[in-house]
């Protein structure tokens, strides 16, 4: 067993992230943001104050302080009362309720586009007929502008009242978002279930092993690592299509209004405008953050990304 | 015919098999005129260059393939039924183990889609990995193995539900000599154990002498049978180094070369044509 043993400590060893490795990406990550606060700075010192404009195209922003807040300035306006008011919360807070009430109605749109998306793909596998059925107007519905059926899923919403209960505005905006997040999603699946080796569904034909056995022990298993990917490509869009789908359905609770709200104050306060850009990154940030925590929980599956 | 060496039953009858595969540039013939006999219980090897048809040939007893004509019997019945009443087991070239399972989920893989209860399961599952020496290693994964551990729990696999037939395609190819001779010893007392018939494909001519009752040589183009080499060492004889050595084993082995570089074969030479 002593030979076995040596073999082990020989053999590839699923990469696992070392403490220090883990240190390094954090340092990385903080590096990055003060790099583009810096080049912000750097610019905004050396920059014309009418930005540099090619062809009557402006290609590069004005550097006034109007355009361009200090980055300093936008933090400390972060830490003051939101308005003028008396006993207004501090600007921060402001934002990160509107991001959650964004953050949760991304996650109820991610929840049913990972539900349609899996659905799809699994029929699609399952069914092959289905692939070359569906397929095309899977793509094809993600070339339909956001805007331009934003308005009607709200007024179709507006209309539907079943025994008493009222479909809420949120409910559209979720809706508009699960329509962006299901669509990676499903192509995901339909990748990942067809991914197995031949030897794998081979060995299971061997076994005369059912269509569903097939699926359940080698295809969905099999369809993690590119399930993971297409879930975090799911939130980014569920966020994404949350934020547009709450400007252009009029939604008044969430980020998206309030980045056009702040950017109308913009004038007067060029620092509060910034604030709920900051708000909207960090939802995006939190967003893939909660799918990654799925992947942990997954990675036996995606051991063979290994191999 | 002289085959049957023991037990009276039959695990392998393929009469005038032949495999033509319709590929983009025309037409291939793998096989051709096929006649294969392998007794219960008894290990035969298939061995000869590459593309002879040596997989097409393991396909189509294993029914993941059909054959163009002929007609193949395990055990009496068609692939197709042998299949679905899990007479055979398979183990080919490429481990094929799920990664994301643990060796001991691995080798429980086709009773778990059979049925056996848990309980069970275990108990065999811990059995088999005795018998390949892997109990240490039940709850490593795949990629933790080296690829003569994780060949072994194919193996280990291929056996968990006590197949009559084995049906192994190069098991031992990707194996450093020194992993694969020990394997061809550890495999020659696992399957003297199990009493199963074996059909198995190797590229190594002492490989094949080591382990077999019977050599069948092949030749491509069209891949067809063109000498069946008796290998006489009985199974009372045990499968060890001290083998290797006789010359006995080195008749044998000088025997297969000539057999398979076209020279004419003295024993018991059968032209598959
Ligand atoms: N699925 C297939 N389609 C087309 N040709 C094939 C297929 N499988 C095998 N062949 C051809 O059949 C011949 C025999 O192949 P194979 O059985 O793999 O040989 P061996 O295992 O002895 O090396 C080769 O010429 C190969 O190219
Ligand atoms: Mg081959």
């Amino acid at each position: 067993m002593t030979a076995d043993a040596a073999q082990v400590l020989r053999a590839r060893r699923p990469r696992a992230r070392s403490r220090a490795a883990r240190v390094r990406v954090a340092l990385l990550g903080v590096l990055g943001v003060l790099a583009v606060a810096a080049a912000w700075e750097l610019y905004k010192a050396l920059g014309p104050d009418d930005g540099v404009v090619v062809a009557g195209t402006r290609v590069l922003p004005r550097t006034t302080d109007l355009a361009m807040p200090h980055t300093w300035e936008m933090v400390a306006r972060l830490l003051e009362p939101t308005t003028s008011q008396a006993g207004a919360a501090p600007l921060w807070l402001t934002v990160a309720q509107a991001a959650l009430v964004s953050l949760a109605i991304a996650g109820v749109g991610w929840v049913v586009g990972t539900l349609v998306g899996v659905g799809l793909g699994l029929l699609m596998q399952v069914w092959r007929v289905a692939e070359h059925g569906l397929l095309p107007w899977i793509v094809l519905s993600q070339t339909v502008p956001l805007i331009a059926f934003a308005p009607v899923v709200r007024s179709w919403g507006a209309r539907i009242e079943i025994a008493g209960w009222q479909w809420p505005p949120w409910l559209s905006v979720a809706v508009i978002a699960s329509y962006l997040a299901f669509f990676p999603v499903a192509i995901g699946t339909l990748k990942g279930l067809q991914s197995p080796q031949h030897t794998h569904l081979e060995l299971m034909h061997s076994y005369g092993a059912s269509r569903w056995q097939t699926l359940r022990s080698v295809r969905l298993p099999a369809a993690v690592p590119y399930l993971l990917p297409a879930l975090r490509l799911g939130a980014a869009s569920a966020v994404i299509g949350t934020v547009v789908a709450e400007v252009s359905t009029g939604y008044l609770d969430g980020i998206g209004r309030q980045l056009v709200a702040f950017a109308g104050q913009a004038s007067g306060d060029p620092a509060k405008a910034w604030a709920p850009i900051f708000g909207a990154i960090a939802l995006g940030l939190v967003a893939a953050g909660l799918v990654g925590l799925a992947g942990v929980a997954l990675r036996t599956y995606r051991r063979g990304e290994a191999s | 015919m002289s085959e049957t060496i023991n037990g009276d039953g039959v695990a392998v009858a393929a009469n005038g098999v032949g495999k033509t595969f319709d590929t983009r540039s025309g037409e291939v013939q793998a096989l051709t005129g096929v006649d294969l006999r392998v007794a219960a219980g008894e290990f035969v090897s298939l061995i000869g260059p590459s593309g002879c048809g040596k997989s097409t040939l393991m396909r189509l007893l294993a029914d993941l393939d059909s054959p163009s004509e002929g007609t193949i019997e395990v055990f009496g019945k068609t692939p197709a039924q042998a299949r679905r009443d899990q007479d055979y087991g398979i183990a080919f070239q490429q481990a094929g183990l799920l990664p994301w399972r643990t060796v001991a989920a691995n080798i429980g893989l086709p009773l778990e889609l059979h049925g056996t209860d848990r309980a069970a399961r275990a108990a065999r599952v811990a059995e088999l990995a005795e018998l390949v020496g892997l109990s240490d290693f039940a709850d490593r994964y795949p990629d933790q193995l080296s690829g003569g551990m994780q060949q072994r729990v194919a193996i280990a696999r291929s056996l968990a539900e006590q197949p009559r037939l084995l049906l192994m395609d190069e098991p031992f190819g990707a194996l450093d000599e020194m992993t694969r001779e020990r394997m061809q010893a550890e495999l020659s007392r696992i399957v003297g154990e199990s009493g199963a018939a074996v059909v198995f494909v190797t590229h190594s001519i002492p490989e094949a002498v080591f382990l077999s009752d019977r050599v069948v040589v092949m030749s491509p183009r069209p891949g067809r049978i063109t000498g069946v080499v008796d290998i006489g060492i009985g199974r009372d004889v045990p499968r060890d180094e001290s083998l290797r050595e006789t010359t006995a084993f080195f008749a044998k082995v000088t025997e297969v070369r000539e057999a398979l570089h076209g020279t004419p074969v003295t024993a018991s030479g059968r032209e598959g044509r």
